[in-house]
């Protein structure tokens, strides 16, 4: 029998099912993903496991583990197979841990309750031993530091230590790089895999990017609405799939390079020039000098007219801080921002010409405004403002335009799924008739069918509308099949920028390689089946 | 920490300066002049004039800010026009009577408020959690000196058990002392204790949804421990600020409770200096008020970093 064997599993919530009959199993060693979009149960299954359900969660069906029933056991047993057998890694590596906790106590603590036995030294003992294997060493990271220090992809470490200082039998990890860098994601999940093989570990991993998964999945699992619908081992399921739907999943995770478009437009619409943005550090003591981080440093480059440009870099190498400056929302040390060839010193005027999407399609809406005022919002930088029936008319005419309809307008955000939502952004960003939108990591909180969807509707709408974007990601991929330019960015400094093409076939810097080998590739996965 | 520690000692010591000058200048514009008073009905001009400069106010305004400033960094606040008697012995006494109050109050609706707050909030939805609810809302409609009156009926009238009013003064010992405080603290406590509860719930069921309780559950342990360990320290952060905002409050706030307990409390003298225009001692007072909000604040600052790590370093991250 498997290690963990799903075994019909329907789920329901306050009558409303959630999951239908689920089957699935892990092995000792083996990753098997778990593939599907928001609402497809994936998350669901495995907190059905860990038997952390919401309250009015029902459960019909079994799950075995190591031939004992969870779905029979009661709470008080379920902790002790919590601390024993099962280890849960969570997408958030930002809000795992216990912020007024050091990282040490929060391993000691997990520690402390599987092994009854070990003494407080021991104890402590362990716990070094296993944060140095998921690569936290005591001499840069003492059991002393609190969260707040360190990055995401550390934070991450520190969760997997918790989950892996247990020793369990299986380790469940749900979106585990979601919220990461790519090179950060790329480290963490060879991490896994590494301790997976070591221990002899089953590992559930979920995932809504096939992409991300195919290359560390054994056995690859698609569900979708609550079922599975096709699952095979890694070889089979990317060789004899059946359905459409995996076959949509994996197009979609296939990007193709943009075919190059012949720009005759030679008209700039934003140019920077020489921009440099410092930040002052918090003070270590009282009277010591602040540190100065040079956030973005000397930074130039320029967007003709229907041009599409990349700007690609980790979190906190300046892009977000350039996009601020470009919006006219932070000022800068010194050099020129050109929007139309004027100088942009936060008019009005300019700055209809320029407007943003934002990452998170959930965040970036004030909930209680409908539609048509958040879509009319932009109306305030023109100097002749429309009346209520001009402004109404041309919400509905942008709301046709990203494809929602004209009913939609009365409608509250909450209303709308994620792609729906970022359609409306598009819409408010389009409604001052702008010849730059910047994109700040637009598609990245959406599915991959969705984030192809959005994609195709800016492309369309490039080309009906002549205007231009700049796209902000961490991740090369995304910006792959939209961009004519590429400009990587790295501690402030611009490292590279060519064609998209040329990058991706003959990278010059050395960030720019690694970044695309981080970059997630179901071709590549696929080709070396 | 040093840093931070400093930091805010800095803005304190701001912060009273700019409360002594608002203050001075709001006593100096008040109509009534004290010397006029203190004459009565004798109103001869000479003499007024020659108390006025005995009393040293004839002296320019900037003069007189410094000297009451150094005075009371000396630990004279001078000496109150009606009692004749140095207003630091006037005011030490009534400390003594409202500190100790305000800290028997807190601790109570502290002692209260927390459990009540934890319990509903892991119960939420429950029948305990709306009956402890229920009684929170009563407590905070309830007048406070209505409450109080219905104490003494019970306590002092019919069982007996405490006296109706009055402070024998620390000098008949701590026991008596804090039997004549415990009916005026347990007045006091009810209200406070009625927000905070609420406040703790709410603060508890956000912690609830934190990740870091669900990492917590994932490591095994129970819903209970988890809450205890990860979350009441987490959840604390907003109740301190409350604590701080209602000790400051209950100080000089106690009036009507002191009137019913006939206590010689802070919130009584303020009443009756500013009713019979004794300006020196509402100065010194509402300074000293002033300087109690600023030491708590500064105090309740000091909590924040013991409970939260990422404030020590002064980043507000």
């Amino acid at each position: 029998m498997s290690l963990l064997d799903i075994q019909n599993l329907n789920l329901s919530i306050h009558d409303k099912q959630i999951l239908y009959n689920v089957n699935l199993q892990v092995e000792p060693g083996q990753v098997v993903a778990v593939v599907g979009e928001s609402g497809s149960g994936k998350s669901m299954t495995a907190s059905a496991v860990m038997q952390l359900m919401p309250d009015a969660a029902a459960i019909e069906g079994n799950i075995w583990l190591d031939n004992d029933d969870l779905t029979v056991k009661t709470e008080n047993e379920m902790c002790v197979i919590r601390a024993n057998d099962i280890g849960m890694i969570f997408q958030e590596p930002m809000t795992a841990l216990n912020p007024v906790q050091t990282i040490g106590a929060q391993v000691i603590e997990a520690v402390r309750i599987t092994h009854k036995d070990l003494n407080k030294s021991q104890a402590i003992e362990k716990a070094e031993i296993v944060l140095h294997r998921v690569g936290l060493p005591q001499e840069r990271f003492p059991l002393a530091t609190y969260p707040h220090k360190l990055s995401g992809g550390q934070r991450q470490r520190v969760v997997i230590a918790i989950a892996l200082c247990q020793n369990p039998k299986l380790l469940i990890a749900d979106e585990p790089t979601t919220a990461l860098d790519v090179t950060t994601q790329a480290k963490i999940l060879k991490l896994l895999k590494k301790l997976v093989a070591q221990d002899n570990m089953g590992l559930l991993l979920i995932s809504h990017d096939l992409g991300v998964v195919g290359e560390v999945a054994d056995h690859i699992v698609i569900m979708r609405n609550g079922r599975v619908i096709e699952q095979g081992s890694r070889h089979s399921f990317f060789n004899n799939m059946k359905e459409e739907y995996s076959k949509e999943l994996v197009a979609a995770s296939q990007q193709e390079l943009k075919v190059q478009k012949e720009t005759q437009e030679e008209e700039i619409i934003l140019e920077v020039r020489n921009l440099n943005k410092e930040y002052k550090l918090t003070r270590k003591g009282f009277f010591s000098k602040g540190e100065i981080l040079q956030a973005v440093n000397d930074v130039s480059f320029s967007i003709k007219r229907g041009e599409n440009l990349g700007l690609v870099g980790e979190s906190g190498c300046g892009k977000s801080t350039l996009t601020r400056c470009i919006l006219g929302v932070d000022d800068f040390e010194s050099g020129e921002i050109l929007i139309n060839g004027e100088v942009f010193n936060g008019q009005k005027e300019l700055r209809k010409n320029i407007n943003v999407v934002f990452q998170d399609p959930y965040g970036s809406f004030n909930p209680r405004h409908t539609v048509e005022r958040l879509v009319s919002e932009p109306f305030y930088l023109l100097d002749k403002k429309p009346t209520a029936k001009e402004s109404k008319d041309q919400v509905i005419e942008m709301l046709m335009l990203v494809g929602l309809s004209k009913t939609d307008i009365d409608k509250y955000p909450h209303e709308f799924s994620g792609g729906q939502r970022q359609r409306i952004a598009i819409a408010r960003a389009l409604i001052t008739n702008p010849s730059v939108i910047l994109l700040d990591e637009a598609t990245s909180a959406l599915d991959v069918l969705i984030r192809g969807q959005i994609l195709e509707l800016l492309e369309e709408l490039s080309k009906k509308l002549g205007i231009s974007y700049l796209f902000i990601s961490h991740d090369l991929a995304t910006v792959k099949n939209i961009t004519d330019r590429i400009m990587v960015m790295k501690d402030g400094i611009i490292v590279e920028q060519g064609h998209t093409a040329d990058i991706y076939k003959n990278p010059t810097h050395p960030y720019t390689k690694t970044l695309l080998e981080a970059s997630p590739d179901i071709t590549r996965v696929i080709e070396n089946l | 920490m040093i840093h931070f520690v400093l930091k805010r000692l800095a803005s304190l010591v701001l912060t009273l300066l700019v409360a002594t000058g608002v203050i001075f200048i709001m006593i100096e514009v008040v109509p009534g002049d004290p010397a006029a008073y203190m004459m009565g009905l004798s109103n001869n001009a000479e003499a007024a004039d020659a108390l006025r400069s005995q009393m040293g106010l004839d002296a320019p305004a900037w003069d007189r800010y410094k000297s009451w400033v150094s005075g009371m960094i000396a630990g004279d606040f001078g000496i109150s026009y009606t009692y004749r008697i140095p207003v630091s012995e006037l005011v030490g006494d009534r400390m003594m009577v409202s500190v100790p109050l305000t800290i028997y109050a807190l601790i109570l609706s502290t002692i209260i408020a927390i459990p009540v707050g934890v319990i509903a909030a892991s119960k939420r939805g429950s029948i305990v959690d709306t009956g402890l609810m229920g009684f929170a809302q009563i407590g905070v409609a309830i007048p406070n000196f209505w409450f109080a009156i219905l104490l003494v009926l019970l306590f002092s009238t019919s069982l007996q058990w405490f006296s109706a009013g009055g402070f024998p003064g620390w000098d008949a010992g701590i026991v008596e002392c804090l039997k004549a405080l415990t009916l005026p603290a347990i007045s006091l406590a009810l209200p406070q204790a009625a927000i905070l509860s609420r406040v703790m719930r709410t603060s508890m069921l956000d912690v609830m949804n934190e990740d870091y309780i669900r990492t917590a559950r994932a490591k095994g342990l129970t819903k209970r421990q988890a809450l205890i360990r990860h979350g009441l320290r987490n959840a604390m952060i907003p109740v301190l600020t409350i604590l701080g905002l209602q000790f400051s409050f209950l100080l000089a706030g106690g009036i009507i409770i002191e009137s019913i307990f006939s206590l010689p409390g802070l919130g009584r003298l303020v009443f009756q200096s500013i009713a019979q225009r004794d300006l020196i001692v509402v100065k010194s007072i509402v300074t000293l008020l002033v300087f109690a909000v600023v030491m708590i604040t500064f105090i309740v600052d000091m909590a924040y970093a013991v409970v939260d790590p990422r404030l020590r370093e002064g980043n507000s991250k």
